[in-house]
């Protein structure tokens, strides 16, 4: 039987707001343990919460992002459960009126479009983190999570692959960073993503039994453990076998996904909604504010790179893939270099450089000007390519500007057909052999004499020249 | 829905991790099940078409904004816990279920 | 001369203030009081005397330099359990936050301390503020000062204690369903349940937080208006706390009743209302009207049901509120928890009493899955048309009074057997709570028994000038001869 796979996804995403959700303790991630820390996060007694107003705005902003719409009244909700990880042992959440509703992401698949269904976006505060490692027989607690502002984003059961999901997941984060609502560092925990899968032979509309996958520290593994559990759930149902509904982790070394919990009696949460915060009332004057302050998103701004600076639809995706790289890119377009040009150095040697230092292009010496000027001296014959990328070398590391490079070192290009005439006869006439040889028809040993002209300049020999020598020389 | 089962106890009773004795469980059933029973009045009440008062006062959008404050010293947010290390609060260890975190 | 301890709050502060006498003076008369008479009435839990004799100097110091002092310059006040202090323990006469000294003061502690007021130490309550009697306590019994046989009232039972028996000049307490006015009636002095949201709730140990208040206790009206003043206003730390502008309360007190309409509910004068507290009320109301009030019947026609509301709602957020309570971070844990679920359970089985454990168990089963649209949804609903009977009777008056409690204190142990008949005695108080109004508790005499009654008088939310102007006028013409109690 051909079976399809049916998963939804769950992202929790902490916003990056500087304070935490209810209080007024840092969010800063590296912080000690249980340093950032007050008697509101703590839950001790005779404390309240009180609504951070940026995570309101920053959670508009991703629902707005995500073409939900935002509820004009919401509210939050008490959610009951006992967990050392709870300082209060209910968590502070959103229940059945969360802030953003009803939306939806478009993603890439075999080079179309495809819209997966965003259920919900609501708000909620982070738990603590659980130390496993103290020895003892103890765990140990640091509060220094529990408060820390959360948006969970559920999409409908829309999502049909492992490579989907991995898409939708990218061009979540790719959103998010754009609106600079988090930094979505799976590592960090800032983004941490859960799939409920289940398959359902190829032409049916009920589920099947889902199992729900957790805790896997990245996209790729995600898009690996979806994989895994698509197969072993096939596999189990081709061999008469029934898909168990249970929580499941992802053993990264093993590549497989092996059980964590069997389902229990269903949860009984308990929501009701919390009396120590107010509604929140969000109206089209504040929401209409949050929407002019968004800035262009991933789709469009792909799709504007294509037609407006003539990328293909793979430049324009690795062009845009982070904010600070699209503008690097659009600031060295806009100055009137060969946006092409642009975009081939900076996925190539310039990415090369950045990858080896570590850096982000935002970060190194290397501005949007100096590589304005260097694409600038290329086109003028200035310099060669070839030479280029040595001034590219020397810009990454001395922060100088490249008609410096050039000067300093003599890098001009000869374009000066006299000289070049002198160096292309002693050329021919030390090569006898290859002489003979394009003469009777073989054409590659033009590279050969270009090779040894360039070595004789130093690569500066203005290419296009020599080429023309060669040819007038040769007789061709 | 007035009556009460010994169940129903047991379960609540697991549900707020209270945990009781036969006496205290049977007693609980008759004492829920009086004011249950008492409750039940309400619903001589049509309520259909009543908006629940969620919240004591029609006040809404009350914030804070988004500053830093002080944290609490670590060793005076400790010093009032049972158990701790100097670091982190200490509890009987953890069976992780991979259940931790927002559920 | 009277002896400074049975004076009131406005006297103490007035000597104070021109010098008559000294704030440490002041303080030395009650703690000797205290030492002499709270042996029986037991209200104080834990009695300050050096931090409070710190405090008076520092105030003296204060008026000696002649600075501007506050408006509770020396006056002694006592704080229920659950008012976090830095300053000795916050229990809630719980046995699961025996020894929890709060890392900060609740915001009603900050104002008093900032109005140079000397806090005296801690008075006892019902575990949690669960309870009409401070039966509850997991520390120890107070009494009624009028008779020590007979409970205070509860759950501020020990902040009316230290009130009625000059142990105190003033008081601060909370009250959910009557738990500031109730034992204020039981003990004969005044007590205040402002609108939810004029006071801060910061540090005040929840209960219900949809209708738990702080309010004064105080000898006169005058006080409770005195007090008033110092505690209420916007507090960032409570997102529920009203930004609202605080009046002069004390400006209200004009000393007449001229131009206000008192309505009676029909619902809370029927034949139940046993004859000697209907006819203390009758008697107020007579007061009343030679004060220039005009007297109309009212119908609060959803009252009946307010009981069955207030103990689905209260129990419900309690049940989450007394969550945190698990031996994690702070109170007590049981020493003898090998496993995560040990302790939680024998945490909680043996650091809450039986009463808590009760709500706690009654407020998970109405939010349990399937019966929240039946309970807490419906308890909502109800609420609302609670509220709703208040808002066409104001229409009509500009404050109601009723009974504060059905009966006069009664004795140790009479109604501990049967919770539902203790709920009951809370019957003409909880749905002030539910409606979010203000209401006082000012006495109305005593009964034949030599008890204490209290009248309750209910007005328009954020309006406790109202109220507090018929108690004062009431106060000022009733020419009752309370007396204080026969303490030695």
């Amino acid at each position: 039987m051909q079976y399809e796979a049916v998963i939804g996804m769950e992202v929790h995403v902490e916003i990056n707001t500087k304070s935490k959700i209810f209080c007024g303790c840092s969010t800063n991630f590296h912080a000690p343990p249980n340093t950032n820390v007050c008697p509101i996060c703590l839950g001790m007694p005779g404390v309240m919460p009180v609504l951070n107003r940026e995570m309101v705005n920053k959670s508009i902003a991703a629902g707005l992002a995500l073409n939900c719409t935002i509820s004009r009244w919401s509210k939050m909700d008490r959610k009951n459960y006992f967990y050392p990880d709870q300082s209060k042992n209910y968590q502070i959440s959103q229940y059945d009126l969360p802030l953003c509703l009803g939306g939806w992401l478009e993603i890439e698949v075999n080079g179309g479009p495809k819209r997966i269904g965003i259920t919900r976006a609501h708000m909620e505060e982070d738990t603590a983190r659980n130390v496993h490692t103290l020895g003892g027989g103890r765990s140990g607690v640091d509060f220094n999570r529990c408060g820390m502002p959360l948006l969970e984003i559920v999409t409908e059961p829309d999502i049909r692959s492992a490579d989907e999901a991995y898409a939708y997941l990218t061009e979540l984060k790719q959103i998010l960073q754009y609106l600079d609502v988090s930094d979505c560092n799976m590592e960090e925990g800032s983004l941490r993503a859960e799939a409920n899968i289940s398959v359902r032979p190829v032409g049916t509309t009920s589920f099947g039994t889902k199992t729900e996958v957790k805790n896997v520290a990245s996209f790729s593994g995600v898009q690996k453990a979806i994989e895994f559990e698509i197969k072993r759930q096939i596999k189990t149902l081709n061999e008469g076998g029934a898909v168990m509904q249970e929580t499941r982790g992802w053993d990264a070394d093993r590549g497989i996904t092996f059980t964590q919990r069997q389902k229990e009696s269903a949860h009984d949460y308990r929501y009701f909604p919390e009396p120590d915060l107010v509604p929140i009332v969000v109206d089209a004057a504040w929401e209409q504010g949050v929407a002019e302050s968004l800035p262009e998103l991933p789709q469009a701004r792909r799709a504007r790179f294509a037609k407006d600076y003539g990328l293909s639809a793979y430049d324009a995706q690795v062009i845009t893939a982070s904010q600070d790289y699209a503008d690097y890119f659009e600031t060295v377009a806009r100055s009137g270099a060969d946006p092409k040009q642009a975009a081939n150095w900076m996925m190539g040697d310039l990415q090369a450089l950045l990858v080896d230092a570590k850096q982000e292009i935002q970060d190194g010496l290397i501005t949007p000007s100096h590589l304005s000027n260097m694409l600038k001296l290329i086109e003028d014959g200035t310099i060669s390519g070839k030479i280029a990328k040595d001034v590219l070398a020397d810009m990454f590391a001395s922060g100088k500007q490249p008609e410096a490079i050039v000067r300093e070192k003599g890098l001009l290009q000869i374009s000066d057909s006299a000289a070049l005439e002198g160096i292309v006869r002693r050329i021919l006439a030390d090569n006898p052999k290859q002489t003979a040889e394009f003469r009777a028809g073989k054409e590659q040993v033009l590279g050969f004499f270009v090779g040894q002209i360039m070595k004789a300049t130093q690569g500066k020999a203005n290419p296009k020249l020599v080429n023309d020598i060669l040819r007038r020389e040769l007789g061709a | 829905m007035s009556t009460i089962s010994k169940k129903d106890v047991d379960y609540v009773a697991g549900l707020a991790q209270l945990h009781l004795s036969d006496a205290e469980t049977n007693r609980l059933v008759e004492e829920m099940g009086t004011i249950l029973e008492y409750i039940e009045q309400l619903n001589e009440l049509d309520t259909s078409g009543v908006e629940p008062m969620m919240h004591a006062l029609e006040v809404t959008n009350i914030f804070r904004e988004d500053e830093v404050t002080p944290s609490l010293d670590r060793d005076a947010a400790l010093a009032v816990a049972p158990l701790h290390d100097g670091e982190y609060y200490l509890v009987p260890k953890i069976l992780d279920n991979g259940d931790g975190g927002s559920a | 001369m009277t002896a400074w301890h049975q004076k009131t709050a406005h006297e103490i502060r007035d000597a104070v203030a021109k010098r008559e006498v000294s704030a440490t003076e002041i303080t030395r008369s009650y703690l000797e009081r205290i030492e002499t008479v709270d042996d029986k009435v037991q209200a104080y839990t834990q009695v300050w005397r050096s931090e409070a004799l710190a405090q008076a100097e520092a105030v003296d110091r204060k008026a000696a330099s002649g600075q501007a002092l506050g408006p509770l310059a020396g006056v002694p006040v006592s704080l229920k359990e659950l008012l976090c202090t830095r300053e000795g323990e916050t229990t809630c006469a719980s046995k699961i936050l025996k020894g929890f000294k709060s890392p900060y003061d609740a915001h009603v502690v900050q104002n008093l301390k900032a109005a140079d007021a000397v806090l005296l130490g801690k008075v006892n309550m019902d575990e949690f503020a669960m309870g009409s009697s401070t039966e509850n306590s997991s520390i120890q019994r107070t009494c009624n000062p009028w008779n020590l046989n007979c409970v205070p009232g509860g759950s501020s039972g020990g902040s009316a204690a230290s009130v009625a028996s000059d142990c105190a000049a003033l008081s601060l307490g909370s009250d959910t369903g009557g738990s500031i006015r109730q034992p204020a009636a039981l003990c004969g002095c005044v007590g205040l349940k402002p609108t939810y949201g004029r006071v801060s709730r910061f540090g005040l140990v929840a209960f219900a937080s949809s209708l738990d208040q702080i309010g004064p206790f105080s000898k006169d009206v005058r006080d409770a208006a005195l007090a008033l003043n110092v505690i209420s206003g916007r507090d960032p730390l409570d997102a529920t706390s009203a930004n609202l502008p605080v009046p002069d309360y004390t400006a209200a007190l004009t000393g007449d009743m001229k131009g206000l309409t008192v309505g009676m509910p029909i619902e809370y004068f029927t034949e139940d209302l046993n004859a000697e507290m209907r006819g203390l009320i009758q008697n107020a109301v007579e007061v009343m009207k030679a004060q220039g009030a005009k007297v109309v019947d009212i119908s609060l026609p959803h009252s009946k049901y307010s009981v069955a509301v207030y103990y689905i709602i209260a129990t419900a957020e309690a049940s989450a509120n007394l969550a945190r309570f698990d031996g994690v971070r702070y109170g007590f844990r049981h020493p003898g928890a090998q496993t995560l679920q040990e302790m939680y359970h024998l945490t909680k089985t043996e650091g809450f009493g039986t009463e808590v454990k009760r709500r706690i168990m009654l407020g998970t089963y109405v939010l349990s899955s399937g019966y929240y649209d039946a309970y807490y949804l419906k308890a909502q609903k109800v609420r609302t048309l609670i509220k709703q009977d208040f808002d066409r009777a104001f229409e009509q008056c500009d404050v109601i009074i009723t009974p504060t409690s059905p009966t006069a204190a009664f004795e140790f142990g009479a109604k501990t057997t049967n919770p539902l008949e203790m709920y009951l005695s809370d019957v003409y108080t909880i749905s002030t709570n539910l409606a979010a109004i203000p209401g006082i508790s000012v006495p109305c005499g005593l009964t034949a028994a030599g008890l204490p009654a209290g009248l309750q008088i209910l007005g328009r939310v954020f309006e406790e000038a109202a109220i507090l102007r018929a108690a004062h006028a009431y106060e000022q013409h009733h020419g009752l001869a309370m007396g204080k109690p026969a303490l030695a």
